[in-house]
């Protein structure tokens, strides 16, 4: 799915004018907590997170996650911003909740990125 | 699923480079400067010589420094066709002309080749004198040309960097990188690691292993951030075989190593937990990372976090 399409689906807006919005998101994940994300997030997705600090962004970078959409409205500053441009990290803000804009993804063919976790492994 | 039609990472990298390029190049730098020129006296079987000869599409016509007209071969082939060869230049060249500034970006240039249906721009300088022509296959050459600057330098980059192990000799030869971690600096948390994963990668690692050890260390640096007294160092070691990363501070210590191996224990205060770090997955995520994990710590000495990656098994 295109950024650009994922920009429509979760009435978002672009913060980051440099980047390119043709370019391809295989699947999403939605988290706040960053452990989780370096945890089991796949290469090559959208991050959606109610998260708003650079973490996020260093964590997007360590993890080659290819967009943040902050949900909930919140409102990155400029030292998140900043960094994602010199990065060149597409960073999305929308008004919508996690679960909502998940929800919308998923609906509309955005795969789950997210590796299933062994609940009881072996050793 | 459809493959070849979407554009993979790179060819849609290439192509903003393209752009980029178009806003950063000047006409100046992309445009014939030796212009064959027409006086307003020619006739046309003189510019149809000169344009055979010098194998162009069209020549402006000068008078005085100023361009007041142009001929293309369109121009040319009306002046065949009415059997007219013998007459002058100005009776059928081309009036009203679209220039460009030879200071103006080459995308102004691109503008005007999309609006106005016009193969080549008389460019001028600020005084209005022609000091070039432009057409469509110029500003492609010179963006090709640029094109391959850019490749060919961040190629030496990455060649020095990846042939670093080879051009030196000694019996075991190592790169340490090291960094200072300050407590509760949130704000740069992550800076480090984020530079230890480029440089892997300009070293040539591939980007599983990048990944894989750029998770491992953003991890540990976070520790460092949020669970030390003083603060610590992050300290990487690279060798061609293996990358040995050391996360090491002097306290307090964890109290209980085998719990806080524990998915999901954490000691973290709700502060930390709100900056979405201290979900008690920080070690198990290392562990999951690197191929090997060993923690050594005791409240009078510190903790020492060691992890290793072996390069040989897979590519790097």
């Amino acid at each position: 799915m295109k950024i650009v399409d994922i920009l429509a689906i979760c009435e978002g807006k672009l913060l980051t004018p440099d980047v390119d919005v043709s370019s391809e998101i295989k699947g999403g994940f939605a988290g706040d907590l960053m452990s989780d994300v370096l945890a089991s997030i796949q290469a090559e997705s959208a991050l959606i997170t109610g998260l708003c600090n650079p973490q996020v962004v260093r964590t997007a970078l360590i993890a080659d996650v290819r967009l943040i959409i902050f949900a909930r409205g919140k409102k990155p500053g400029e030292d998140i911003l900043n960094l994602a441009n010199d990065e060149g990290m597409p960073v999305i803000a929308s008004p919508l909740g996690l679960y909502q804009i998940s929800g919308r993804l998923a609906q509309a063919g955005l795969p789950s990125y997210e590796t299933e976790m062994n609940l009881f492994p072996k050793n | 699923m459809s493959d070849q039609v979407t554009l993979s990472d790179s060819d849609a990298g290439i192509i903003t480079r393209v752009e980029e390029l178009g806003y950063e190049l000047k006409i100046s730098q992309v445009m014939t400067t030796n212009v064959v020129t027409l006086s307003p006296d020619m006739h046309m079987i003189d510019a149809l010589d000169l344009i055979q000869k010098n194998r162009i599409s069209g020549a402006p016509v000068v008078q005085n420094g100023e361009v007041i007209g142009i001929i293309s071969t369109e121009d040319l082939i009306r002046s065949l066709r009415d059997g007219r060869i013998d007459r002058k230049v100005t009776d059928y060249m081309t009036r009203g002309l679209i220039t460009a500034k030879a200071n103006e970006k080459v995308v102004e240039a691109l503008k005007t080749f999309a609006k106005k249906n016009v193969g080549r721009l008389p460019i001028l300088d600020e005084n209005n004198k022609l000091v070039g022509m432009l057409t469509k296959g110029d500003i492609t050459n010179g963006l090709l040309t640029a094109l391959q600057r850019d490749y060919q330098a961040e190629e030496l980059i990455r060649y020095r960097a990846s042939h670093l192990f080879e051009d030196i000799e000694s019996d075991r030869t190592s790169l340490i990188l090291r960094y200072r971690i300050i407590k509760d600096d949130f704000l740069h948390g992550g800076a480090a690691s984020n530079h230890i994963k480029k440089a892997l990668q300009r070293l040539g690692a591939s980007r599983q292993i990048a990944r894989r050890c750029g998770i491992a260390v953003y991890e540990a640096e976070m520790n460092l951030i949020i669970h030390t007294t003083n603060g610590g160092f992050l300290r990487v070691e690279i060798e061609p075989h293996k990358i040995t990363m050391e996360a090491y501070d002097d306290g307090p210590g964890i109290e209980d190593v085998e719990k806080a191996l524990t998915p999901g224990f954490s000691t973290a205060t709700e502060q930390v937990r709100n900056k979405g770090f201290g979900a008690g997955m920080g070690l198990v995520n290392i562990r999951g990372c690197v191929d090997e994990m060993s923690i050594k710590s005791s409240k009078e000495s510190g903790t020492n976090l060691y992890m290793t990656m072996y390069l040989d098994k897979t590519s790097s």
